[in-house]
């Protein structure tokens, strides 16, 4: 029907629903899940996969489990089911580490504190000033509830601090010393002044060469041998230089590689409106750079996380090293460590889902800027 | 020549060389005066020189032979002069450079507010009057990313302009614009042309060139080859090279 489009009339087609559906559930699965031969059939393998795993898996961790923390009923009940009674048997040492026991609400509480700090540093609203003044604060409280010796509360020495409270203590300041630490490297290391660029290479390619085990190692044990007679270091501090150190270095390389990403037109532009090689990178080049990077950095965030269950090497008990230590000692609960393992691993996922989650909720914030 | 009064030159090109690496010549022994005020289109096949020609004028590039002379100050390695320079200097580039993480006005107060010390209020005010300028007020609070082309040049000449330069250098601003809007652009540089302000035009729109400039001059092969008003070069080209560029872009 080929009617020849009048001049004169124009009739405006009204919007109409499309006639086959592009969102809601059907639609997205026959797009994902069955959109062809292959893909189709591993959804059903996949399927097939779960409908056979899951009772077993059920059986084993719910149905058949021991919930209760009596070792004997666990021990009768091993290969059946599951004995979350370990868990309930030894959470407070998993958790805590060697903290004394009667002062266990010493780093609840200041955990509880770090954490709820975390939450708000996060949240836009917050940024101002005063942030850096309530953590200044929350690391003050914090200090003071878990080292004891002020306000009445009984010394308590770092090397007995450990569990959850020592990761959560260990990644926070690691990665917030790390960070400006990584921005300067990352800047020098891209500097014309060769004493400077080289100290940043030199630098990088040290710490990347080794493991964090060595970086701690050293940290730990052979500092100590340089310093003047008498003087020793906090094994907590040499620690935490250790991991920021280890930290920065690859930071520093992930921050340089938004740096290469910028264009050569935006430090032209910024030198012909006249502004300094400093106010360029912290108007211009960083604002882009680190925005661009978000997701590596925060894969890093995530991976510092749960490195600091290597500090075990130098005897400091985090939440990994408080396990090994709460069951290896205790005959009774040696068996059902794996049982103990999920148990961290979910601590663990809680919060590295977390921080997942929120490095993309970074990426939304920071895109929206630039769609159309 | 350039029929200026005795005043000095506000640009003045004196034997500059310039190479990149050891081989390549760019700029082969350049002698240019530009007057204040005047306005200059420079033109010539792609690889003459031309935009480093006028990249040396702020800096953006470097030459190694020869004296440049920017509004009295020698262009050296002395941090304090080029700086100086920039100041009076304002360029366009054909990738417009617009900062795309900050809005159109903060694109504007960014030097200003920064590198003038001038307060925030005032600043905004100033890009206000710049934005209106380049016809482009209403879209103060967007990202440059949410604008045409077209209008994101128009966003980068007023950022130029906020600084109040004495030279204003464009390096082909329209090459990257899409037909329609390279008409809106050279509106907003012919006003400004008309306004006194010392400009030097990159371009291949030769319609812009007869309608603005005092002189045009061509370039080859890093050599200024010709130079003339719009009329006389374009209706009776001296040099050979000349008179083939020209058959060539005027052809069609």
């Amino acid at each position: 029907m080929n009617t020849p489009t009048s001049h004169s009339g124009f009739t405006p087609i009204a919007p109409r629903p499309s006639p086959v559906r592009t969102t809601g559930f059907v639609a997205w699965s026959r797009r994902n899940l069955f959109s062809g031969i292959g893909n189709t059939l591993t959804t059903l393998f996949v399927l097939a996969l779960g409908i056979y795993a899951l009772p077993g898996i059920l059986q084993w961790g719910v149905v058949q489990a021991v919930f209760a923390p009596d070792a004997s009923a666990c021990q009768a009940a091993r290969g059946t089911g599951a004995c979350w009674g370990v868990v309930a048997e030894k959470y407070r040492l998993i958790l805590l580490g060697r903290y004394p026991f009667e002062e266990h609400w010493r780093p609840v509480l200041a955990t509880s504190l770090m954490l709820a700090g975390l939450v708000v540093s996060c949240i836009r609203m917050f940024w101002k000033p005063w942030l850096a003044i309530m953590w200044v604060a929350i690391m003050g409280l914090f200090f003071a509830l878990m080292a004891g010796g002020v306000m009445g509360l009984s010394p308590v020495r770092t090397d007995l601090w450990g569990g959850l409270p020592l990761t959560v203590l260990l990644a926070t300041v690691s990665i917030f010393l790390a960070f400006p630490l990584s921005v300067v490297v990352a800047l020098g290391r891209r500097s014309h002044l060769p004493a400077i660029r080289s100290v940043c290479v030199v630098y990088i390619e040290l710490i990347r060469g080794v493991p964090l085990i060595s970086v701690l190692f050293m940290a730990s044990f052979m500092f100590p041998l340089f310093m003047p007679q008498g003087v020793s270091i906090d094994v907590l501090t040499r620690v935490v230089v250790g991991i920021t150190l280890f930290a920065a270095a690859y930071m520093a390389e992930i921050i340089r590689g938004g740096l290469q990403a910028i264009p050569k037109g935006q430090l032209e532009a910024a030198d012909t409106l006249g502004l300094s090689y400093w106010q360029t990178q912290r108007k211009v080049v960083l604002p882009q750079a680190l925005a661009m990077v978000v997701p590596s950095i925060m894969n890093n965030f995530i991976s510092i996380f749960k490195d600091t269950s290597l500090v075990t090497i130098v005897s400091m008990y985090e939440l990994t090293g408080a396990l090994s230590l709460a069951l290896n000692s205790d005959v009774e609960w040696r068996p059902f460590k794996i049982e103990a393992y999920l148990f961290i691993t979910l601590v663990y996922f809680v919060f590295c889902f977390a921080m997942s989650r929120y490095s993309l909720w970074v990426e939304k914030q920071l895109s929206t800027s630039k769609a159309r | 020549m350039t029929t200026s009064s005795t005043a000095e030159p506000i640009i003045r090109f004196d034997k500059v060389n310039k190479w990149y690496g050891n081989d390549f010549h760019v700029l082969r022994d350049i002698d240019l005066d530009v007057a204040k005020g005047e306005r200059i289109v420079v033109c010539g096949p792609s690889g003459s020189g031309k935009s480093t020609l006028i990249r040396c004028i702020n800096r953006l590039e470097e030459h190694q032979q020869g004296h440049l002379t920017v509004d009295g100050i020698e262009l050296t390695d002395d941090i304090k002069a080029i700086d100086k320079v920039r100041k009076e200097v304002g360029m366009v580039f054909q990738q417009f450079n617009l900062f795309p993480h900050l809005t159109v006005l903060e694109n504007l107060t960014l030097s200003p507010m920064w590198v003038g010390k001038i307060p925030k209020k005032e600043a905004e005010e100033r890009a206000m009057q710049q934005l209106k300028r380049v016809r482009i007020a209403e879209q103060a609070s967007k990202y440059p990313l949410q604008l045409s082309g077209g209008q994101q040049q128009r966003v980068a000449i007023a950022r130029a302009l906020c600084l109040t330069p004495k030279i204003m250098l464009f390096d082909e601003p329209t090459s990257a614009l899409d037909p329609e809007m390279i008409k809106e652009v050279l509106d907003v540089m012919i006003e400004l042309a008309n306004q006194g302000i010392t400009m030097i035009c990159v371009t291949h729109e030769m319609g812009f060139a007869k309608a603005v400039a005092d002189r045009v001059i061509f370039m080859d092969q890093g050599q200024i080859v010709e130079q003339n008003t719009p009329h006389a070069f374009f209706n009776n080209p001296q040099n050979e090279r000349s008179r083939d560029f020209l058959s060539k872009i005027l052809g069609h």
